[in-house]
């Protein structure tokens, strides 16, 4: 379990900072801004799930990802309606907006797909 | 409006905010695979698509663009927060490509080689993406920043 964790770690690290390299080197920021919804962390993920638990496994874990995909979508969208009218740190914002991605994307998976 | 390369913003970036990134993108990977392994894949799989390293780059972004805008003598915290905001605009497009990419991975790949379906799936991914962004910039929805 602790091999896997650190294996998790450094792959989903060097994943997620690959792409925000890729983000760092864009212009204009709108742009950029694909690469923050990047399938960093799946990709490390499925990647690892195939190898331990086989094809069903990782399917089953993309189905609940369309939840979490779309959950992104209110999330940023929210962040950006935010950012454009309020002088708030985009920190702060990022963070206090990570409850609302986890209602949406649990009530999604309530509602159509448990 | 023309996409453009900026190797120079890469200076910009210190090794400590590397290293953060890096530490945020592997935590929610083990996240995610913890929380497959306790509550099944089921839940699990939603963490795939957890803003990981979104509030990280918006903050980054927020403060190169206020640093550029004090080194020209402005104050530069709206302009900064504007960055940020369009950083998320891009995001919530890029979301979108998220989506289909899990739907292509989730239909696809109990059937084809698992590889061959993650690589083409990034690739539809990057394209719709791409698209969505293309659809609204050609419809002064986005700006340049």
């Amino acid at each position: 379990m602790l091999e896997e964790t650190i294996y998790r770690v450094l792959i989903g690290g060097a994943f997620v900072s690959a792409f925000a390299v890729l983000s760092d080197l864009l212009k204009p920021k709108s742009f950029a801004g694909l690469f923050s919804a990047a399938p960093s962390v799946a990709l490390a993920s499925l990647g690892l799930a195939l190898v331990a638990e086989g094809k069903s496994y990782a399917a089953i874990e993309a189905r609940s990802m369309t939840a979490g995909a779309i959950a992104f979508v209110v999330y940023a969208s929210c962040i950006r309606w935010v950012m454009l009218r309020y002088k708030l740190p985009a920190l702060q914002v990022a963070l206090m907006a990570v409850p609302l991605w986890l209602a949406a994307a649990l009530g999604l998976w309530f509602a159509f797909l448990k | 409006m023309k996409i453009r390369l900026n190797f120079s913003a890469l200076r910009l970036t210190t090794k400590r905010e590397y290293a953060i990134r890096f530490i945020v993108g592997g935590t929610v990977t083990a996240l995610a695979g913890v929380v497959s392994k306790k509550f099944g894949p089921g839940i699990g799989g939603m963490f795939l698509a957890f803003p990981a390293i979104f509030p990280a780059s918006a903050t980054l972004i927020e403060k190169h663009e206020k640093e550029r805008k004090q080194r020209e003598g402005l104050k530069g915290g709206r302009s900064g927060r504007t960055a940020a905001g369009y950083d998320a605009s891009g995001a919530a497009m890029g979301s979108a490509g998220l989506f289909v990419f899990a739907v292509l991975v989730w239909r696809l790949l109990p059937a084809y080689t698992a590889w061959a379906v993650l690589i083409g799936a990034t690739f539809v991914w990057l394209a719709v993406s791409l698209a969505i962004w293309r659809i609204l910039a050609k419809n002064g929805k986005n700006s340049a920043s």
